[in-house]
């Protein structure tokens, strides 16, 4: 085969210049800027409507955020979710180790608690347990079907926040079940067998072994879950029970501030929230030892690491 | 060769087994002296595994009878009838039966150490110290003094088994269950993990051993058992049984295997 002069000339060119290490120039992603510009427009118009507009109050927002009311609001959020996610964590666990047993009637009693329980809406459970003492107007301790040992008025015990905690935490333990279930499907039998050959009583398999590799699988969604729970708790405004909402609703019922005061709520769920999100990081990072073979970095570390290869890249293009 | 006793160790009894209506164990019946290595030979679906998982007692058996140390695997019997036994009872037989498995199964969130520790801690209520003591020495007899504290994922598919050898071992057991322990290595690393077993065989160690390896048999194995169909075709020295089969299924296997 033969190249004509011209060719050749032009090949060796193109060689050169690649080869030379000059600059390249990058692909223009046209539809990329024009998104860009649409979204900066749109964020403009937000910044201008919400941030900069005067009945917005940001003075209010502000000084209530630190309000006695708002705090206690608060607090009673975080015991909430905290009280609803540790009976949620412990009774989940447990259906789904009944779910998961060989034994044909705990299988199909802890099927019937997770349909019954995800297949109704928690604010209906959470009114039907604050009106629980029209239907059982007593409760106490004493032989099944027979007479009461030592009894108290319904109203005594469920006070509207324990119909909350036992709302709650039965509905999300339905959920926390599936969750750790699927954990505990994800570690191989062989493990078990592993562990049994060893001697290893199932109890001690179960708790040393199997719970151990699937809490990996199990930390993330928990996370997700404790995030919404933290969120969910707000209805329990609808039971006058002073949460982080309530309070904020009580406010804003008596000086009608009503957006100033949603803000303030909504900026403590968004700082919790974000502490949360952290939170799981370092629970994730916590709980995948032996799954690789390198340490893994703090989440500040990485997040400068990302910053220096984010800039490394824009110095080559 | 290893030192043989007289002593029957585990003795397995017409061991039939069924999944459905497949019957992967027929009328089984095996012997194995205290100090004998017996290597069990046999193509894929023959039942060799199954058999391993029922001494083991990790399978229920639907027949026949398996006695370990002169006592039943898994039940006891109480005026004239069988009782399944409480799993503490038989967790203790078990622990005196070592398992080596062809995935390995090492504990993979426990570092090698930490495997080897955790039954002997947990089961034997050994002290931490003690355990950790002993492991080492475990881990030193195995060739694998410096990996102590890696995890398994850090470690080859060979020292990875060496590993599962020297947590079956820390729990001084009376026989040791190996299945197919080489088959899922690379080829460069099969010969390490023989040479750990060879070793084993040596210090007396009674095994069962299920394995595709011809040669480690032929060196090794007092006594070779060929499978096929779920039932023993024929048993021997490993002379006879590798030279001179007298059953045509062996012949055929051994023809496939060691062209």
């Amino acid at each position: 085969m033969t190249l004509s002069t011209a060719d050749d000339t032009r090949e060796r060119e193109l060689v050169q210049l690649a080869l030379s290490g000059g600059r390249i120039y990058p692909r223009k992603h046209w539809w990329r800027i024009a998104g860009m510009a649409v979204v900066a427009v749109l964020g403009l118009v937000f910044i201008e409507t919400f941030i900069f507009n005067k009945n917005m109050q940001w003075d209010v927002v502000f000084r209530y955020f630190t309000s006695e009311q708002i705090l206690a609001g608060l607090v009673t959020t975080l015991e909430l979710t905290a009280i609803t996610m540790g009976i949620a964590i412990v009774l989940g666990t447990l259906i789904a180790i009944a779910r998961t047993s060989s034994s044909a009637f705990l299988q199909s009693v802890s099927w019937f608690y997770v349909w019954f329980f995800r297949g109704t809406p928690v604010l209906v459970q959470l009114i039907f347990w604050y009106n629980l003492a029209s239907l059982v107007p007593e409760v106490g301790i004493g032989i099944p079907f027979g007479p009461l040992l030592v009894s108290t008025e319904t109203n005594q015990l469920i006070t509207p926040f324990v119909a909350v905690i036992l709302a709650f935490g039965l509905d999300q333990a339905a959920y926390m079940c599936e969750i750790v279930r699927g954990g505990l499907l994800s570690v191989d039998e062989g493990q078990k067998e592993a562990a049994g050959s060893l001697g290893l009583t199932s109890a001690q398999t179960m708790r040393r072994i199997v719970l151990p590799q699937a809490i990996k699988v199990i930390i993330p969604p928990t996370g997700n879950q404790l995030i919404g729970l933290l969120k969910y708790t707000s209805l329990v405004s609808v039971l006058a029970v002073p949460d982080l909402l309530y309070a904020a609703q009580l406010i804003y019922s008596q000086n009608f501030l009503t957006i100033p005061l949603l803000v303030t709520a909504t900026l403590w769920y968004l700082i919790v929230t974000s502490i949360l999100n952290i939170g799981q990081y370092y629970v994730e990072r916590r709980y995948s030892r032996g799954s690789t073979r390198e340490v893994t970095a703090s989440i500040t570390s990485r997040l400068f690491a990302g910053l220096r290869r984010k800039k490394e890249h824009v110095d080559v293009s | 060769m290893s030192v043989e006793s007289e002593k029957v160790l585990l003795r397995c009894i017409d061991v039939t087994k069924r999944y459905g209506n497949l019957e992967v164990l027929h009328e089984v019946s095996l012997d194995v002296r205290a100090g004998q290595v017996v290597c069990v030979l046999g193509p894929s679906g023959s039942g060799k595994s199954t058999l391993l998982r029922g001494i083991n007692h990790l399978e229920k058996i639907d027949g026949g009878a398996i006695l370990f140390d002169g006592r039943l695997v898994g039940y006891e019997e109480r005026n004239g009838k069988l009782h399944e036994l409480k799993e503490r009872q038989y967790m203790r037989t078990r622990s005196r039966m070592g398992m080596v498995f062809q995935n390995f199964n090492l504990f993979p969130h426990l570092t090698a150490v930490e495997n080897i520790t955790l039954a002997p801690r947990l089961v034997r209520r050994a002290d931490s110290a003690a355990a950790t003591a002993n492991a080492v020495r475990l881990l030193d007899r195995v060739g694998l003094a410096d990996k102590a504290n890696s995890y398994p994922r850090q470690l080859s598919g060979g020292q990875q088994q060496r590993v599962a050898i020297a947590r079956s071992l820390a729990m001084n057991p009376d026989l040791m269950l190996f299945d197919e322990p080489t088959s899922a290595l690379d080829p460069e690393l099969v010969q390490e993990v023989l040479d750990v077993m060879r070793a084993l065989a040596d210090d007396g160690m009674t095994m069962l051993v299920v394995t595709h390896e011809i040669g480690f048999a032929r060196e090794v194995a007092d006594e070779i058992v060929f499978m096929a169909d779920g039932a023993i075709v024929e048993q021997g020295d490993p002379d006879t049984m590798l030279t001179r089969p007298s059953n045509p299924r062996t012949r055929e296997f051994l023809a496939k295997v060691m062209s």
